[in-house]
């Protein structure tokens, strides 16, 4: 094989905001895939380009480290790739060291101690553009002679900006001296390289100055966070909301027209009621996850996310958790699938565990429906002491008891957890910067795939199975009671009563559990179709007025502040932490929790009326 | 005095890290952030519950740390250093 025609293997290597991904996103474009290194769930991304001599590159991007000494997992894998130990990932043939011009002080370091392995390498010297107007100047020529490796110097988030990177990785590098571990003291190093190489005026940049001292001022900074939570949900339930009617019609519509090619039977109503409608419950999803994660993304991109999370820390710390919680925590709020999906952002596994635990808890908005059925069935529309109404009331409070029960739940799992250790918050607050679209595009095309791909296929299969449970065995000729009834799901809902019966839950909500378990707002229409098809043609509204006790209905409500009601949520859980423990553990105290508040409720709420 | 018992706004210079425990994690890794003698440090801002965490500026970067991590950092006051 001639050497223009053998494949290069590089590894972006560099500290955590250095503009890694976005000189990989330059370099690299849409040719890249995601996935997870075996058996974690910390993302591998690799790319690949065709440099100008025709040799065609693979670009691993590593995860962002301050040090080969691992403080963290995402760390770990840096370390054995770079150290050529990861199993099944061979070493890199050039590594391709990341470094802000602009903090040059601090990401050195990291250069000097990769220097060490020995191994082909490149320093990119990136937000060149940033430094220049800065005023820091860099003799990347003396700074080449000196680290006795090619600088070159890159702008990743223009277009050409990496083109310098591209032509010098065309050419050989040589591998550097290995020079065996030792306690160099690799900070005073640094400085005799900054005091020969580097000037710069002033320390950091003024604008950050200013933001800063807004941003995380004790009182306007929770204003200003307030403001800027306040504005994401009004997108996600303003902007989402007719998406979401859109495809629910458009794939009741398109399934219906093709219903209507096959004869009436169970094989069209598996495609209409089975496939179409998982289908239909899985892209439902996507307008939320893309509005939620177009603000993160941006958010994070920024700078201003870490500084959410510092604000919030104190806060979220007493009750077991971090300020990195807070984002997933209040996104969860509008669904929790891409709540547990922005958890990734938190790089200790043990406050992520948490996280991810209590995300069910918030309330989301597929309950709403719920909620919003009962709660105008059977509460008044009274006005309590002149300016509240009663039902907002009693919505508000089942809106706390969840946040008060998730702060409970994250209190008692630090104290039941095994590792009692001191977790480090340690985060580095980056610089402001313009957030790049296209980097904000590939990011957001990436988790629509993870959730398509990964958590998609999971929740189509399970609800086909639904369908199936609700459908089978059909009912015999002449019946009157609803086809459900008869089916598989109808006996587990009556079997499902000895259990529910102390919650005061009749035969017909039980039988609405199962298919609920699809999706909350689901339990809804299954209510619906179990009434009308007894043959109450009123609505739904008033048959449960006239037909339910308070306490049932109370029962129910409290029920769906907690119940493990939603298989999407589990399977996300799945997907994300890689590990079944975790969904039986999530599942189980969901489960248990929801039991016995729910009998509470029944029980003093029947003793009290 | 410790880095935690810094005023805002105030800057001082690092004597050493503590360790507060056999190998402790958190005190390497702040070397290797560059908590080391003699650079300069200054508290940025503090959180809004309890002046926890702390913003602290080092070089060209600001780290958020805990009043417990900070405690690990021996400090003094520029006049005095």
């Amino acid at each position: 094989m001639s050497a223009s025609a053998a494949l290069l293997r590089i590894a972006i290597v560099g500290n955590p905001n250095s503009g890694k991904t976005a000189l990989f996103n330059q370099l690299t474009g849409t040719r890249q895939k995601v996935a997870n290194y075996a058996g974690v769930t910390i993302e591998r991304k690799e790319g690949h380009y065709t440099a100008p001599s025709g040799r065609n590159v693979r670009v691993l991007d590593l995860p962002g480290a301050y040090s080969l000494t691992a403080a963290s997992p995402d760390e770990e894998i840096t370390r054995d790739v770079c150290y050529g130990r990861y199993p099944g990932e061979a070493a890199p043939d050039l590594i391709v060291c990341v470094a802000d011009a602009t903090n040059l002080r601090l990401h050195l370091r990291f250069v000097l101690e990769l220097k060490r392995l020995g191994r082909p390498m490149v320093l990119a010297l990136n937000m060149m553009d940033a430094a220049a107007r800065r005023g820091i100047r860099i003799d990347t020529a003396l700074l080449q002679e000196r680290l006795g490796m090619p600088v070159v110097e890159t702008i990743a988030v223009r277009r050409g900006g990496t083109a310098a990177l591209v032509e010098r990785l065309d050419r050989e590098v040589a591998p550097l001296a290995s020079i065996p571990e030792e306690h160099a003291d690799l900070h005073a190093e640094v400085r005799a390289l900054l005091a020969d190489t580097v000037t710069a005026p002033r320390r950091t940049a003024a604008a950050d100055d200013a933001i800063d001292r807004v941003v995380l001022h004790p009182v306007l900074g929770l204003v200003v966070l307030a403001v800027v939570m306040f504005l994401i949900f009004q997108a996600v339930f303003s902007w989402a909301k007719p998406v979401q009617d859109a495809i629910d019609a458009g794939i009741a519509t398109f399934g219906t027209s093709v219903g209507n090619f096959l004869p009436d039977g169970a094989l069209r109503s598996l495609l209409v009621d089975g496939v179409f409608a998982g289908l239909g419950a899985v892209l439902v999803f996507l307008p939320q996850i893309l509005i939620l994660f177009l603000f993160i993304l941006a958010l994070e991109e920024s700078g201003y996310l870490p500084r959410a999370a510092f604000l919030l820390d104190r806060m979220m710390l007493s009750a077991g958790l971090t300020g990195r919680s807070f984002i997933p925590l209040l996104s969860s709020f509008a669904c929790a699938i891409p709540g547990i999906m922005a958890t990734r952002s938190i790089q200790d596994p043990r406050d992520r565990m948490t996280t991810i635990l209590v995300a069910p808890l918030m309330t989301c908005s597929a309950r709403l429906p719920v909620y919003t059925l009962l709660i105008a069935a059977f509460i008044p529309a009274r006005s309590v002491a002149g300016v509240f109404n009663l039902q907002g009331i009693l919505l508000f409070t089942l809106y706390i008891a969840g946040i008060v029960s998730a702060l409970a739940v994250a209190w008692i799992a630090k104290r039941l957890h095994r590792d009692k250790s001191e977790h480090a918050l340690l985060m580095e607050l980056p610089s402001y910067r313009l957030p790049h679209p296209r980097d904000i595009a590939i990011g957001l095309y990436e988790r629509a795939m993870i959730f398509l791909k990964r958590v998609g296929g999971i929740i189509l299969s399970l609800t086909v199975l639904l369908w199936f449970l609700s459908s089978f065995p059909a009912p015999p000729p002449g019946a009157t009671e609803p086809a459900i009834d008869f089916s598989l799901a109808g006996r587990i809902g009556h079997l499902l009563q000895y259990i529910f019966s102390p919650l005061g839950f009749n035969w017909q909500i039980c039988i609405a559990l199962v298919p609920g378990l699809a999706a909350r707002e689901v339990a809804v229409s299954s209510l619906a179709t179990v009434y009308a098809l007894s043959g109450n043609e009123a609505g739904l509204s008033s048959i449960v007025a006239s037909q339910w006790s308070l306490a049932t209905a109370l029962s129910l409500l409290v029920w769906y502040v907690y119940a493990p009601m939603c298989i999407s949520t589990l399977a996300t859980i799945r997907r994300e932490t890689n590990s079944w423990r975790q969904v039986w553990i999530t599942a189980g105290y969901l489960f248990g929790l929801a039991y016995v508040a729910s009998l509470l409720t029944y029980q003093i709420a029947r003793m009290l009326s | 005095m410790r880095l935690s018992e810094l005023a805002k706004g105030a800057t001082a210079v690092i004597q050493e890290v503590e360790d507060a425990n056999m190998n402790d994690p958190i005190s390497r890794r702040l070397r290797e952030l560059g908590f080391v003698r003699g650079e300069p440090v200054r508290i940025v801002a503090q959180g809004p519950l309890g002046g926890d965490p702390l913003l602290v500026q080092i070089g060209f970067t600001r780290f958020a740390l805990r009043k417990a991590e900070a405690a690990r950092v021996r400090v003094v006051l520029e006049e005095i250093a």
